[in-house]
């Protein structure tokens, strides 16, 4: 579990957070939503430990990251896997390098049992048969499948995602939205997305933060998201007409059970 | 504002190089970049060189039988003078500027691209010392290979003069061959080899650095790689001037 407490972070003496508290929880699909310019990435990277809060606490199971020194903070990097928006994939290296790049550097398994590991991984997020591949020759669905066989090639505890979904059509957005809860539900993982897809919100957002111009605007599940009266979230997440769409048609499908019960 | 900006920037590039200059994670890793990046900066910048060298060797001799016509002046002093250009400067100096467009360049957009599609921030949640994994292989290939190059140069620029001589028979080539052995001295060749090896991590070094703190798009790779073009090549004249005077005074 991550808990966020009260961190402060500002640039240029612009305050983009203002004290924000949180947890993430482990086993779960914890979704950072905000506006652009809200302050999610910033809180991401803070939290992640890109960029250093100004105050403020951020616990990894208990143990605070603003408080830990260099050889520490190496030991936790390996506990970390990160999915970047844009893949993040290492252009010189094929898929099974970029895959088993990490266990080269941290592991201290033989080279066959790297590349035993590699391949679970790479077969793991469907990508069997891309081994000798570049990342300039797949798809962007495909790379952010690498980049996830990247992450999750030490058994990190804590897998942070930044907007995954960006760049992608629906169908591959799904996917890749089912491969991360289904990997986040196998390995017991803490798993952070930052997202503005709303199919995600709504389909995989088991602890959802609205982040509302620096401020904790809102925090519950996708269920929750419905009979939120947070007006920023609302303005937010049923902007567009099929989606408010949903939210009544859900909201009617709700009362229509309440009654029926009744 | 401009000696605050600079000596900013002077205080970032230190504690960037204080990164560089750590010890590697996988020394296995770092060996195995450091033999790429001798291929990559190094074998693959000789074609350059070759050329370069085979038609500046030319030029020199061209312009020294031209400017050299008094009857007082022995004809070998044109493969003499030919040979103490290459040596001193051309070799090194105007051979590094060279290379400070060719490999600063590609080093600067290498790293900034890396920079700005997220590839080192990928490194660094890793746990991965960055600088030291990219930058350290690239100043140490260059280092090593740049008296390979320097060597090289000397070598083929001295034969642009003679294949000068052979074709057009401005000097006769016995008489080429006797002036580019007459009085040398050897202190002249280390010269050179030990200016290069500065210029070889001021070239590395500097483009590495702009690369590395590249924020922005492509637009900002672009500005950087010229930046390092520049900065290194006014780094390397001015050390050129402080070396000369500490090494042949």
């Amino acid at each position: 579990m991550i808990e966020v407490r009260n961190i402060k972070k500002s640039f240029d003496g612009k305050t983009i957070l203002h004290g924000i508290s949180t947890s993430f929880y482990d086993g779960k699909t914890n979704l950072i939503i905000g506006q652009s310019g809200s302050g999610k990435t910033v809180l991401m990277k803070s939290i992640v430990g890109l960029l250093r809060p100004e105050e403020g606490e951020i616990l990894y199971d208990g143990r605070d990251i603003m408080r830990m020194n260099a050889g520490q903070m190496k030991n936790l990097r390996k506990e970390i896997g990160m999915l970047f928006q844009g893949s993040a994939l290492f252009d010189s290296e094929t898929v099974l390098g970029n895959v088993m790049f990490p266990l080269k550097m941290f592991s201290d398994l033989t080279p066959d049992e790297q590349l035993e590991r590699a391949h679970f991984c790479i077969e793991r997020v469907n990508l069997k048969g891309a081994d000798d591949k570049y990342p300039s020759e797949i798809s962007g669905g495909m790379q952010k499948r690498v980049a996830i066989a990247r992450a999750i090639a030490l058994n990190p505890k804590y897998l942070f995602c930044d907007e995954p979904n960006s760049g992608l059509d629906p169908k591959t957005s799904i996917l890749i939205d089912e491969l991360l809860s289904d990997i986040t539900k196998e390995y017991n993982i803490t798993t952070i997305i930052n997202t503005h897809d709303m199919n995600s919100v709504l389909g995989i957002g088991e602890n959802i933060i609205f982040v509302d111009k620096g401020h904790n605007g809102w925090t519950g599940t996708k269920d929750d998201i419905f009979d939120s009266e947070c007006q920023a979230l609302n303005d937010f997440v049923f902007a567009t007409d099929l989606f408010r769409r949903v939210k009544n048609y859900v909201k009617a499908t709700r009362n229509d059970r309440k009654e029926g019960v009744k | 504002m401009i000696i605050e900006s600079s000596l900013a920037s002077l205080g970032k590039y230190c504690l960037f190089l204080c990164r560089v200059f750590s010890f590697p994670d996988r020394w296995k890793e770092s060996f195995k970049r450091y033999i790429n990046e001798i291929v990559k900066l190094g074998l693959d910048s000789i074609p350059l060189v070759i050329v370069i060298s085979i038609f500046i060797g030319a030029v020199c001799t061209i312009q020294m039988y031209l400017n050299t016509t008094s009857p007082l002046m022995p004809r070998y002093s044109v493969g003499l003078a030919t040979r103490e250009i290459i040596l001193l400067e051309f070799s090194s100096s105007i051979l590094c500027l060279i290379l400070a467009g060719k490999v600063g360049s590609n080093i600067a957009s290498e790293i900034g691209t890396m920079r700005v599609t997220e590839q080192i921030d990928a490194l660094e949640i890793m746990g991965v010392n960055s600088a030291n994994f990219l930058v350290l292989p690239k100043i140490l290939a260059m280092i090593t290979f740049i008296t390979v190059l320097v060597v090289f140069s000397m070598f083929t620029s001295l034969w642009g003069g003679y294949m000068v001589c052979a074709v057009t028979g401005l000097v006769p080539v016995s008489t080429y061959v006797y002036g580019i052995q007459t009085m040398f001295i050897e202190w002249y060749v280390w010269y050179a080899i030990i200016k290069s090896l500065f210029f070889a991590f001021v070239i590395s070094s500097v483009a590495s650095y702009f690369g590395y703190y590249v924020k922005g798009g492509a637009l900002e790779v672009g500005k950087a790689s010229t930046n390092a073009v520049v900065s290194s090549s006014i780094l390397i004249l001015l050390l050129d001037v402080i070396l000369t005077k500490v090494m042949l005074q």
